[in-house]
């Protein structure tokens, strides 16, 4: 028997500047799953990815995590439930301000660890699983992008989450630094046992990483389904976005 | 009637950035005694705050209490009440030019910079991934600053005063041949302690207003570059406005608690 859902999302609806972004999305993501949320650029799937961390308030609709209401908690009252998630941003969002090993160590010095040892080995441990070891003194300004998100993977997962979100963990990267952030997203599934949202449109990254895959159309779950079930798809609209054509003529 | 609505529109906008620094400001305080103060931020924002801000509070004071003596020098010597320059530059210099001085000198360097420093965190998503690791940016970005600044102020308001009141002295008795006697007993004789008490207390208040409309400003910053920069702006002129009108509420509230001369 399947158990409950670890994330139920139903009927969120969200509207930006008078536009509806997201038009009643019900969605059901399942315990140490890998679910990849595919769609065209500027359709809402980061804007859906920040709704589940509570960075952004729906106009209406509910998520329930871990069966909780989060969508009506206060800031505050998150705390909790964001230190069961993880968070990948696009560009990774590193402070500034602070060298790789501080931005790595942040989460831990901020849940009241002060063992200076236990800190280090934990960034060693954590850098070492994203292929970072070595570069902890640099600063987020003097890294590549791919490194960046490499970072921001390590300082999501140091206090090891439940969940992890990754916006557009492959965007701006070239074929060989994708294909290793995927591996690495494949291998923090295997040895953390995390249950995975990772927004894209890259189809690669989809085929290496999903277990299922989600379609957002038009600000709705347009197809649920497997890899193998979004290839083998006759639907003009899942084709045209599986083959990457745009409908549009050249003149 | 367009202009009806325009006066409309800006009367909500500052409504709503009054409502917006109050509830920031209350957020901050219930934080301070709720919950958890970050000892090392508030000494790194003290160094920034205070400390750096030292050089700036001192030249302003200083050339303002030597410019502020020659003026009164040259209107009180046609009535030989030349010894009456100490007193009045004191006073002056406590309950009004110290504090509003080193409040827009501090709004000019350190609110500045805060807003830029919030503002840039806000468009990088720093913010954001702030919230997502589970820490209140209140918490972390604003209780801190919040609370260096209240420390700081109080102590750059006197070092401005100060400051003011020896470059008097000197202008006055080396430059101008005021009798340095009559110069120090008649400042002792007219300034008391409820100047430095309003000087000290007009300090905290201006704390307050930099640091929350400064932070307010960072945290509500969009679009950008342009919105980092429009932010900054803007928090300099709101907190150097705010805090020659807070000064004059303050002014008048605290003539009742303390009567000048008496």
């Amino acid at each position: 028997m399947m158990s409950a859902p670890l994330i139920q999302v139903r009927d969120l609806v969200q509207k930006i500047g008078g536009q509806e972004i997201l038009k009643g999305i019900s969605l059901d993501i399942q315990k140490g799953e890998t679910l990849v949320l595919l769609g065209k650029s500027g359709g809402g799937k980061s804007v859906f990815l920040r709704h589940l961390i509570g960075l952004m308030r729906p106009v209406s609709g509910s998520i329930l995590f871990e069966g909780r209401e989060v969508t009506r908690l206060k800031e505050r009252e998150l705390e909790p439930v964001r230190k069961k998630i993880g968070m990948l941003f696009q560009d990774g969002a590193l402070f500034d301000s602070m060298n790789v090993f501080d931005n790595v160590a942040f989460p831990l010095r901020e849940r009241g660890e002060r063992d200076p040892a236990v800190i280090k080995r934990k960034v060693d441990e954590s850098l070492a699983m994203v292929n970072m070891r070595g570069h902890d003194k640099k600063m987020p300004v003097n890294l590549s992008g791919g490194m960046r998100k490499r970072v921001a993977l390590a300082r999501a997962i140091i206090s090891p989450p439940d969940v992890i979100l990754y916006d557009e963990p492959t965007a701006g990267l070239d074929p060989i630094v994708s294909d290793s952030i995927n591996k690495l997203i494949c291998r923090l599934q295997a040895e953390l046992h995390v249950t995975s949202i990772v927004v894209t449109h890259d189809m690669v990254s989809c085929d290496h990483i999903a277990d299922r895959v989600a379609l957002l159309n038009e600000g709705c779950i347009y197809f649920t389904g497997t890899t193998e079930d979004l290839r083998s798809s006759t639907d003009p609209t899942i084709r045209d976005f599986v083959d990457g054509r745009s409908g549009e003529t050249i003149y | 009637m367009q202009i009806l609505g325009i006066f409309s529109k800006l009367h909500t906008a500052f409504l709503s950035f009054l409502g917006q620094v109050a509830m920031l400001a209350g957020e901050t305080i219930l934080s301070i005694f709720c919950g958890r103060i970050r000892p090392k931020l508030v000494i790194q924002q003290i160094a920034e705050i205070g400390f750096r801000s030292q050089l700036v509070v001192i030249v302003t004071g200083a050339f303002t209490g030597a410019v502020f003596t020659a003026q009164a020098y040259f209107q009180f010597a046609s009535l030989n009440m030349e010894t009456a320059v100490g007193p009045v530059v004191a006073i002056s210099m406590f309950r009004e030019l110290g504090p509003v001085l080193a409040g827009l000198m501090v709004a000019g360097r350190v609110g500045a910079a805060m807003s830029a420093e919030i503002g840039t965190m806000r468009v990088t998503q720093q913010i954001d991934a702030l919230r997502a690791l589970a820490v209140n940016p209140v918490d972390y970005l604003v209780v801190p600053r919040a609370l260096a600044m209240f420390v700081s102020m109080p102590f750059l308001v006197v070092e401005c005063v100060g400051c003011g009141i020896l470059a008097s002295y000197y202008v006055g008795v080396n430059v101008l041949n005021i009798s340095g006697v009559y110069f120090l007993a008649n400042t002792q004789k007219f300034a008391d302690s409820s100047d430095i008490i309003m000087a000290l207390v007009k300090g905290f208040f201006f704390a307050g207003v930099i640091v929350f409309i400064s932070c307010r400003e960072g945290l509500n910053a969009k679009d950008g570059a342009v919105g980092v920069g429009r932010a900054t702006t803007s928090t300099v002129v709101n907190c150097s406005l705010a805090i020659l009108i807070v000064n004059f509420f303050l002014t008048m509230a605290l003539n009742v608690i303390f009567p000048a001369g008496q």
